[in-house]
């Protein structure tokens, strides 16, 4: 046995490898992006970056039935994306074992909403596990694996970010597996034509039953007693908070949480005149205890916005369980009153921002003298929303610019109210976003006739989860050469009018180009083409230097809100260990006091 | 339990030295839990990332007045996340400041009083110019391995385990940067009492 700290998501790649997983698939998505650039560094198994997540459980699914166990890691909002698949994959069932791991983001530390994914395995009828730290994400793979093959059904783990990005001691041994299972045809089972599907839903209903035994013997799902006047149901990284706030309490801590193991929560509800559940996000165990006529206290104490932590669970439960049980807190206690601590909500904001040098800032600064309305998406470069650039208007979803974009400019050129904007619509997003879904967007565009303009910021990666390659990079998550997708062609291939490729460091000559697609009246696609300064050879080997005689104090390099570019009193001055030597502040100062140093100078 | 927030901007090296940190615990026996975050937090905003160790552990969170050191990467996110700190935590806290683009805008002016206001809620703080100390080791990206060696002096750690951890933990390129940096810090502490 070796005994290692190691992340959630380090956890569940490592068991994985040991389940004898053959072939993982993922789109990067924090918080789950390094389970599948933890299993990839093993080159027994076939591991890939899927360009999004309904094709990464297809690829999984394809796997499965196929006899090789297979494991597909998502966010929360990428199992949306795959929700298609996901729906109808548990009537057809699998061969070898099939799992999918989707990492909510309570909080949404880089995230654009904090959906409970633990209703997808309801809806889909699909068991749940979750676990509570590192350990236990290790041990729950394993046996998902062998729960997925009993059952002919996925498995679903459910982590969140502080299981995902924890690091905690775990224990594993480090043999692996062997799976292959023989492939045979069994076209009843999986197609699913209406006539087909009738006959396999009840085979999932039925299932249910057998999943829910299941659940009350799992290993998962246990009772720790301890006071007889305290009881908390919970699970996740919820049980460690209630473990450090309350440590008198018995808990009843439940790792298989759907189908819920009703004759479990019974017996320990038994126990207790008042029952309380700790989870984050949704009150989904409190809905299962209540329909099952359990009286719970929950939501009505604990929020249902962001994440917890033992701080929240003591304060919002702590007198209450005092008071109800004459039990202490014990691991909580408020903090001590201190006056003089400063005012966290009056201090200067700190919100993340796009690097110095990054291409993104070039191409919104030249966006923004063209007065368009502009769809974003979901990448690095939606940090341009915010001042001094402010260079978005909505955005909602990966790859949803493009169609927004048509929207916008239907409504816009159909009415009345907005109709001298119906030509300055312009949809942007990054090219791993653009490859993830927005090309069926474009096809749109093209398809139904529209003015709008999409702007692809082709940085060469997929920059906000890591720097992961995409297929228009051509390399593969091993580092293997490939086809590199030529986006420039794509667009043509679908029949863009007219497609452009700019330098977005170049700001004049983009303004330029922006300019005119806008106010075409074909549709258009402007490939912004720069690598990020963030990768190999990203960056020049000059930087800027501020003359100070010739400079004005004007402001107007600080407009690009490039980190470098700093005001110091009445001065402003480059830093030159940020500077990337990307020059565009030196494009935008009037008086030229930006100049350019060589770093051997 | 010995409880140790990291506080810095995304890109200073927080989460390397919380893992620096947390593996040379680790390597005494202890239950060790870290928590940290990746993916947009990342680009230049606020960052900060918890060490936890004892024989046992649960929550990955500290809870807000319980941590016994604060290793401030960057004035301002010091002071912002002092609440952490309990009465008698230790801040150790590197003299550099970073303006956050809210300031660089003339939105909000930076509190020129953080390092004053931290001592006045710490019991104990330690400044030290670990940007500086990790320019005379030799980079001052590895300022976080100077932080580390100040904190090292209060805590009963062999000082072989830290380099251990440094080894196996920084990429070789900064590794001998990052261990004269973390011999740089600890020197700089040591009149202090542990």
């Amino acid at each position: 046995m070796k005994r290692r700290l190691l992340s959630g998501n380090e956890a569940v790649a490592q068991a994985a490898f040991h389940a004898g997983v053959r072939v993982a698939t993922a789109y990067p998505g924090t918080p789950s992006t390094e389970i599948l650039e933890e299993i990839s560094i093993h080159p027994e198994l076939y591991c890939e970056w899927s360009p999004n997540e309904k094709v990464a459980l297809e690829v999984a699914i394809g796997a499965a039935l196929g006899g090789a166990r297979a494991l597909t890691a998502m966010k929360h909002v990428g199992l949306n994306v795959a929700a298609d698949p996901w729906m109808t994959l548990p009537y057809i069932g699998i061969n070898a074992g099939l799992l999918v791991v989707v990492a909510d983001d309570p909080g949404m530390h880089s995230s654009q909403n904090e959906q409970d994914s633990r209703y997808y395995a309801r809806m889909a009828k699909v068991p749940l596990l979750e676990p509570a730290d590192s350990q236990q994400a290790y041990d729950m793979v394993d046996w998902a694996f062998e729960l997925s093959e009993r059952h002919d059904t996925p498995v679903l783990l459910r982590l969140e970010t502080r299981i995902s990005h924890s690091r905690t001691v775990v224990e594993y041994r480090e043999e692996r597996r062997e799976t292959d299972l023989a492939y045979e045809k069994d076209s009843v089972k999986r197609v699913m034509i209406p006539g087909h599907a009738r006959m396999r839903h009840p085979v999932v209903v039925d299932r249910l039953e057998e999943l829910e035994r299941e659940a009350e013997s799992c290993p998962f799902n246990h009772e720790e007693m301890r006071s007889s006047r305290v009881g908390i149901v919970t699970s996740g990284v919820c049980y460690q908070y209630t473990r450090e706030a309350f440590p008198e309490a018995s808990i009843l801590k439940l790792g298989f949480i759907y189908p819920i193991p009703e004759k479990i929560i019974r017996e320990f509800a038994s126990h207790f005149h008042r029952l309380y559940v700790i989870e984050e996000l949704e009150p989904y165990l409190e809905e299962g205890l209540k329909a099952m006529g359990i009286d719970v206290l929950g939501k009505t104490r604990i929020p249902r916005v962001g994440e917890l932590n033992p701080s929240i669970v003591g304060e919002k439960l702590g007198e209450l369980i005092e008071m109800d049980s004459g039990v202490k807190g014990g691991g909580w206690s408020r903090p001590a009153e201190r006056p003089d601590l400063p005012d966290v909500a009056a201090l200067p904001n700190r919100p993340p921002v796009m690097c110095p040098g990054c291409p993104h800032r070039g191409l919104f600064y030249a966006l923004g003298k063209c007065g368009a309305v502009v769809a974003g998406d979901i990448g690095c470069y939606t940090l341009s929303v915010l001042p001094p650039l402010e260079g978005i208007d909505c955005q909602v979803c990966m790859g949803a610019s493009v169609g927004m974009a048509l929207g916008l400019e239907r409504a816009f050129s159909t009415g009345n109210a907005n109709a001298e904007s119906a030509g300055k619509v312009v949809g942007i997003l990054g090219d791993s976003t653009f490859i993830h879904s927005g090309i069926p967007g474009l096809i749109d565009m093209v398809y139904n006739r529209t003015m709008a303009t999409i702007v692809v910021l082709d940085n060469r990666t997929t920059a906000m989860t890591g720097f992961q390659d995409h297929p228009g990079t051509g390399i593969t998550i091993v580092g293997e050469e490939s086809l590199g997708l030529d986006l420039e062609e794509l667009c043509k291939a679908v029949g863009v009018d007219s497609v452009r490729v700019i330098d977005p460091w170049e700001l004049e000559e983009s303004e330029r180009v922006i300019k005119e697609e806008i106010g075409s009246d074909h549709t258009s696609v402007i490939i912004s083409h720069r690598p990020c300064v963030m990768l190999k050879g990203g960056g020049r080997s000059v930087f800027y230097r501020v003359d100070e005689e010739k400079c004005t104090s004007c402001g107007h390099c600080l407009k690009l809100g490039c980190p470098a570019v700093v005001m110091r009193g009445e001065k402003v001055i480059i830093e030159e260990d940020l500077c990337v030597g990307c020059s565009m502040c030196a494009q935008v100062c009037r008086p030229g006091a930006l100049v350019e140093v060589r770093e051997d100078d | 339990m010995t409880d140790v927030i990291l506080a810095g901007v995304g890109g200073q090296g927080a989460v390397l030295s919380a893992q620096v940190l947390a593996e040379t615990a680790l390597s005494l026996g202890f239950d060790v839990k870290t928590s940290e975050v990746h993916g947009m937090a990342q680009r230049g905003g606020s960052v900060i990332s918890m060490v936890r160790w004892s024989e046992k552990v649960h929550s990955p969170l500290i809870p807000r007045g319980k941590a016994d050191f604060l290793l401030a990467f960057e004035l301002l996110e010091g002071l912002r996340n002092l609440e952490y700190l309990s009465l008698e935590g230790t801040a150790i806290v590197n003299d550099y400041s970073m303006d956050p683009l809210t300031v660089l805008r003339g939105d909000v002016v930076y509190p020129v009083s953080a390092l004053e206001d931290i001592r006045s809620n710490a019991a104990r703080v330690v400044d030290i110019d670990a940007r500086g100390l990790a320019s005379e080791a030799g980079n001052p990206r590895a300022a976080g391995s100077c932080l580390l060696g100040a904190l090292s002096s209060f805590l009963e750690f062999p000082v072989d385990g830290w380099e251990e951890s440094i080894r196996r933990f920084v990429p070789s390129k900064a590794r001998e940067v990052n261990l004269r940096a973390f011999a740089l810090g600890r020197k700089a502490c040591s009149g202090y009492e542990a």
